[in-house]
């Protein structure tokens, strides 16, 4: 049995708690929180051992892992004493306000060979995965343009008094709900080198942005644009969409279908017919052993534990992963600031070789 | 228990297969006349109990049936509560404390209200369940509600953190102010039957997914089917079409062919559809 602990017990908190404490391979060992109200009824009513300071629960309960739910801001450091002390981190999402402290963490993962993880739960949605190994096999051929979006209706009013409405302890949309379509990109396709356009909007928050847009441009001159918006009603709750195109077609994926549209049949790594193909969720998604408001959460956290059990360096959403997507939410506000901003290194998400590609470059250099 | 019950997710943009057949229904029914025509229709088609979320909508759909009170004699209510994005949105709005104060009733009641401030500070969860689940009654007063659940995000929940107590709080409340009999909706139905049967509460209802593509179905299909034959409870089964995945012949097939499920619960936006699940329903029945 691996031996866990937990930290943080907000919306998301309490949802691993509750996928932690059934897992057949997890022992939950305690939970901790900074609210003496939330420990005491999940300490009388429940049947795991309750935390109000962090550094005890891992100093006591004699862990194998920690998953990690706070507010962004107390990621670093908490993060760091878990890994110190040896212990595999599962954190949520966004990773690490700080890149320079994001890759320390990752620096110390890697050299401690433990398994690191970020909740972008995302990745483990089965049509985004059937998106990943259909990219994978280019069946798009060269990708040319993506878009990514996420909408949904958490602030509907000028209020709100907890982290979220604080951009200096990660709130507002673009950490909340852009950083879920940004990771996705990165996921599929790649991160973006140089971000421009970046509009970040108020609605109704007074602190933080309430919408997100920005235009993406990748190393191999390709090109893309983020939409996100967390003030949108008429969406019923948070919902994704990335569409991409490319020289054999276009892909949209969502959590429930993943449409794909080619112009001429692939027939191999993959085999896929000219025109429309439909892969639904309904289809796709395997059962989980438990299941709470989406099969994603319980499978990232089961990724979590195979990993640790075969000591698999190949996490699928990796400190490593996660740190790019805070990369690109940091152009995305230095954008937002100076009209574009750009990585140092490029690293592109798949080599473009058609006879456009040299163009496409010089052109990106010119414009940067 | 009837044998159809009549679903509402087709009504508030619930579709586990497509988000834009969901958005166009969010469409179609955004007025509630357009929800009474399809209500209506399966009425008319002899399915008698509507299962609904406590969505603010359905509150006009209970002021509709309160003001014709002969033409929906027959009708009965399961409420599922509560409707589970309100509080998750709440919440991330205020905190859990400051979302349970703001979700306990506070309309003119001052004994409620003091109940409610009351219960929250002293850590009352039995006080706070009681006050949260009248305030989600509130708009079904006067009408029949024989069966009443707990909707499936917060069983699950319940179930996975082990707060067991609440199930049973759950249960004696609904029994005791509202003379109705409690009802689980589940995507766990193995493991939550497990805890009810621990729990004493005998020969419970449960409502969760069963359809021929495992869609939902935690623990596995077989797990479900040997259950379901062998074990003392009253299964509901939802999600029997799987959002459209399975053809309605084949679903209903499925379903039929296991005769400890009491239920069906199905949603459809169009006579001609609830006809359809009647007529196969009942010609499955007569095999049977």
């Amino acid at each position: 049995m691996i031996r866990a602990g937990l930290i943080g017990l907000g919306k998301m908190g309490i949802s691993h708690q509750a996928i932690l404490r059934v897992h057949p391979h997890v022992q939950l060992m305690g939970v901790c929180d900074s609210s003496q109200y939330v420990r005491d009824v999940l300490g009388k009513y429940t049947p795991t051992p309750t935390y109000g300071d962090y550094r005890r629960l891992i100093d006591e309960c004699q862990l194998d892992c920690v998953v990690i739910a706070t507010p962004s801001r107390f990621h670093g450091e908490m993060v760091k004493y878990a890994l110190e002390r040896g212990l595999h981190v599962f954190c949520e999402k966004p990773f690490c306000l700080d890149i320079q402290e994001g890759q320390r963490l990752v620096e110390i993962a890697t050299a401690g060979k433990l398994v690191n993880q970020v909740g972008y739960h995302y990745r483990h949605i089965e049509t985004f995965l059937e998106a990943k190994r259909l990219l994978d096999a280019q069946v798009l051929g060269e990708i040319h343009h993506v878009r990514a979006e996420a909408y949904g209706p958490v602030v509907l009013r000028p209020a709100g008094s907890t982290w979220r409405s604080s951009k200096e302890q990660g709130g507002g949309c673009l950490y909340d709900y852009a950083s879920h379509a940004i990771d996705l990109v990165n996921f599929l396709v790649g991160a973006p080198v140089r971000i421009s356009g970046a509009m970040l909007n108020s609605i109704f928050s007074k602190t933080v942005e309430d919408e997100v847009y920005a235009s993406m441009h990748f190393a191999n001159g390709a090109t893309g644009q983020i939409a996100a918006n967390w003030s949108d009603e008429s969406h019923r709750k948070m919902s994704t969409r990335i569409s991409v195109w490319g020289s054999n077609g276009r892909m949209t994926i969502e959590r429930q279908e993943c449409q794909i549209y080619l112009r001429r049949a692939v027939e191999s790594p993959v085999a896929l017919p000219r025109g429309w193909t439909i892969r639904y969720a309904t289809d796709l998604a395997q059962p989980v052993w438990y299941y709470l408001r989406g099969e994603e959460y319980s499978n990232q956290i089961d990724h979590f534990v195979r990993c640790i059990e075969t000591r698999a360096d190949d996490n699928i959403c990796s400190f490593k992963s996660a740190l790019e997507t805070d990369k690109v939410l940091e152009l995305v506000l230095q954008a937002a600031q100076s009209g574009s901003a750009a990585v140092q290194s490029p690293a592109g998400p798949r080599k473009r070789t058609t006879r456009y590609g040299g163009l496409f470059r010089f052109a990106n250099r010119t414009e940067s | 228990m009837h044998r159809l019950l009549f679903g509402d997710n087709q009504f508030f943009g619930v579709n586990h297969m497509s988000e834009e057949k969901a958005r166009a229904q969010a469409m179609r029914f955004q007025h509630t006349d357009a929800i009474m025509e399809v209500l209506d229709a399966a009425y008319a088609e002899g399915i008698k109990v509507f299962m609904c979320t406590t969505h603010d909508r359905v509150a006009e759909i209970c002021d509709h049936v309160r003001a014709n009170p002969q033409k929906y004699a027959q009708l009965e209510f399961y409420p599922c509560m509560p409707y589970a994005h309100k509080y998750a949105n709440g919440v991330t709005e205020h905190g859990v404390v400051e979302a349970l104060r703001r979700f306990l009733p506070e309309d003119g009641a001052v004994s409620a209200l003091f109940k409610g401030g009351m219960a929250v500070a002293t850590k009352d969860v039995e006080g706070i369940a009681q006050l949260l689940i009248d305030a989600e009654m509130k708009m079904f007063a006067g009408l029949k509600t024989p069966v009443i659940f707990l909707q499936n995000v917060v069983t699950d929940l319940l179930l996975g953190l082990g707060f067991k107590e609440a199930f049973r709080i759950f249960a004696d409340h609904v029994q005791k102010k509202y003379s109705a009999e409690p009802g689980f909706i589940t995507m766990n139905m193995p493991m939550l039957l497990d805890v009810l049967e621990e729990l004493g509460i005998d020969n419970p209802i449960i409502c969760s997914n069963i359809n021929k593509i495992g869609f939902r179905m935690c623990g596995g299909m077989e797990t479900y089917e040997r259950i379901i034959a062998t074990r003392r409870f009253r299964p509901i089964a939802m999600s029997v079409l799987a959002s459209g995945a399975i053809a309605p012949a084949e679903a209903i097939e499925y379903v039929a062919r296991q005769p400890a499920i009491r239920s069906i619960v199905f949603g459809a936006s169009s006579r001609g559809n609830i006809q359809q699940i009647r007529k196969l329903v009942e010609a499955s029945s007569v095999v049977r």
